[in-house]
């Protein structure tokens, strides 16, 4: 490894403070005693009881934590569907566009996605509310999912699929008894990263939400207008801890299913 | 089929016989990717209990074809009939054939057990019955002892013999090898070629196995098919197409071979004289030419079939060449003598080094004679 020169290590150290010091500090106040968000009074977690008592606020936990999970579990469904597809369909015209159209609403401003997404609810007078936000995080989760699931079945070996299907073994039970086994932590990876993307947002379900469906980022979003309380940086804190172990446990899986693919072709004598 | 084989010594050989059954038919079969014809219209039989090889260059189509046997691939015209049924609507799943492949393929989240009983499983077999098959599998291939491993605790030659087994659970009525032996190095692979052909015997299994190396199909086939961009090239037995190509691509592929290019003087009923080009020296050929008096043929004869010597032979006026030892190798029980003729061609000779005191040997710059038999000499018109 190259030795780190003074100008590398200024940089790091302000790129990663740029970064990071805003959520260290919140972390750090959601621990302290006194009520004044700027003042350091000690240490404490009573903010983190007092939160239970928070109806407003454990409600809104509910609702995005039911959001979560039902829009990743259909994004992962639907996602690795369309990935199937797009890794698997050959060559047919328009294929490239196809392509861009999967990548597109990753790229997409999110005010864009959610008032579209708005448009067409009202349009077809789809009662909003919990289920419209759990549409709508579907609908973008889903591109990601199929962007993950589509990487790695690009290095996935179709002999193995082939060798089901000739040992007597119909194409649609190959793909539940074979394909999914073995994509299984890109598909968990996928789900993750649509539980913690559905987590996160607040534009697409500000726009997309009705009456009695408040999502977590949404009700913290509107505390604050009235003043940062140690509750909010309590809350936050939390969602910062499920959002990042999500991702960290999303990309280790990855990292694990690559480093295997690479060690099985290196074991196999084909590697490329 | 086993009792013709004791009432008779007769060679087994059932392509030689005019009323036998072939147990696979390729008819016609013509695939094209696109533009690019990589089959062009094959027929040829596969008879039961045959080691059949199909051998060529890379890219010659060898695998195309295995594969539309096992049905990954539809041939863009022609047919494909397996056991008297014509195969071209029938799925991979539903053929009775198993195909063991070149990157063996087996399922990385399962164990070896699991990997062998997983074609039993869809079968619907009673599980003690799939018990005792696989128990049988892997004490064929010798691997009782790795049962509970992953494919991915395992050596290269011991993937490929799982992977055999796997193939050969079913019990197909053909299993289609795609070089199975491509990974493994020359020791193992030699070993396992017999037990290929011991497996075989014993299963008494039709065999179709894919090979670009002529050795490896010379020791297991009971044919070859010798392809090239995309048509086959000849079909017969090991022996035959070493002693009796029938074009220069051919002969030119299956070992070594020198070919001198001559003119027909004379045809005969059972032999015929060629003039070789820009010389005098007449050729004669133990078997009658199907071709023109005056036609420009070639002859091609193996090195070991020659015999060089410093002396001409007795009846040097025929099948003998004068020419001048340009280069020598030795290789222990063989030597290579490159011989070069009047006009340039160099002729390459082998000869097994029998130490005679009383002759001289023959080094660098000798002036030699360079004879062989009628019987050795084959004509080849393409
Ligand atoms: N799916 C495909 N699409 C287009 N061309 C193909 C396809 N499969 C094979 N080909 C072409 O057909 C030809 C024959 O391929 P095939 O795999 O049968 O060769 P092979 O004889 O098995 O060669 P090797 O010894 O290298 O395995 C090749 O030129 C290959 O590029
Ligand atoms: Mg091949």
């Amino acid at each position: 490894m190259k030795k780190f020169t003074t100008f590398n290590k200024l940089s790091i150290i302000l790129g990663f403070s740029f970064l990071y010091i805003p959520i260290i500090l919140l972390v750090i106040y959601s621990f302290n005693e006194s009520r004044l968000v700027t003042v350091w009074a000690g240490f404490s977690t009573k903010w983190y009881g007092e939160l239970l008592q928070n109806q407003g606020i454990v409600g809104a936990a509910v609702i995005t934590l039911k959001v979560a999970f039902l829009a990743s579990t259909l994004a992962t469904i639907l996602g690795t569907m369309a990935g199937f597809a797009m890794a698997r369909f050959g060559h047919f015209r328009g294929r490239t566009l196809f392509n861009g159209m999967i990548y597109a609403p990753l790229v997409m401003p999110e005010v864009i996605t959610g008032l579209s997404l708005l448009l067409m609810f009202v349009a077809i007078s789809f009662n909003r509310g919990m289920w419209t936000i759990t549409l709508a995080h579907t609908t973008f989760a889903m591109c990601y999912v199929a962007v993950v699931i589509q990487s790695r079945l690009t290095s996935f070996d179709r002999s193995i699929e082939e060798a089901a299907m000739d040992l007597g073994c119909t194409p649609l039970k190959t793909f539940f008894v074979i394909t999914l086994p073995i994509i299984m932590p890109a598909v968990v990876s996928g789900w993750l990263l649509s539980f913690t993307l559905s987590l996160d947002d607040l534009v697409i379900a500000s726009f997309t939400t009705g009456p009695g469906a408040t999502t977590l980022p949404m009700k913290i979003y509107s505390m604050v207008r009235l003043g940062v309380t140690p509750e909010i940086n309590a809350v936050s804190t939390i969602m910062v801890g499920l959002v990042a172990s999500g991702v960290v446990v999303a990309s280790f899986l990855h990292k694990r299913s690559e480093a295997r693919i690479a060690k099985a072709e290196v074991m196999a004598g084909n590697a490329p | 089929m086993g009792g013709e084989v004791t009432k008779s010594r007769k060679v087994w050989a059932p392509w030689n016989e005019a009323d036998a059954k072939p147990f696979v038919r390729i008819e016609n079969v013509t695939k094209k990717f696109g533009s690019f014809t990589a089959i062009d219209n094959v027929t040829l039989d596969i008879y039961e209990r045959e080691f059949f090889s199909l051998l060529g260059p890379s890219g010659c189509g060898k695998t195309t074809l295995l594969r539309m046997l096992a049905g990954f691939e539809t041939p863009t015209s022609g047919r494909v009939i397996i056991d008297g049924e014509d195969m071209s609507t029938v799925p991979p799943h539903k053929r009775p054939v198993n195909m063991m492949f070149q990157s063996y393929a087996l399922f990385p989240h399962m164990t070896v057990e699991q990997n062998i009983a997983f074609g039993l499983k869809q079968d619907r077999m009673a599980k003690d019955e799939i018990t005792e098959r696989v128990g049988k599998m892997l004490k064929l291939v010798r691997m009782e002892k790795m049962a509970k491993r992953k494919p991915d605790q395992l050596s290269g030659g011991q993937k490929q013999r799982v992977a055999l087994a796997r193939s050969l659970a079913k019990k197909p009525k053909i299993l289609l090898l795609d070089e199975p032996l491509g990974a493994l190095d020359k020791k193992l692979r030699e070993e396992t070629q017999f037990e290929l052909v011991n497996i075989q015997e014993t299963l008494g299994i039709t065999f179709v196995i894919v090979t670009h190396d002529q050795e490896e199909a010379m020791t297991v086939s009971s044919r070859i098919a010798v392809m090239d961009h995309g048509y086959v090239a000849q079909i017969a037995s090991p022996g035959e197409i070493y002693e009796y190509p029938n074009s220069r691509q051919v002969a030119e592929f299956i070992g070594d071979v020198n070919i001198i290019e001559g003119q027909i003087t004379e045809i005969r009923s059972d032999s015929a004289t060629i003039k070789i080009k820009g010389t005098d020296v007449p050729v004669e050929t133990g078997r009658s030419v199907n071709a023109t008096a005056d036609e420009w043929v070639w002859v091609a004869i193996r090195p070991e079939k020659m015999i060089i010597s410093l002396d001409a032979p007795k009846n040097g006026s025929i099948n003998c060449i004068a020419g001048k030892v340009m280069d020598i190798g030795y290789l222990g029980k063989l030597s290579v003598y490159h011989v070069r003729m009047e006009d340039g061609q160099i002729i390459i000779v082998t000869q097994t080094n029998r130490m005679r005191e009383t002759e001289r040997t023959i080094t660098w710059d000798d002036l030699v004679h360079v004879s062989w038999s009628p019987d050795a000499a084959v004509v080849l018109l393409s």
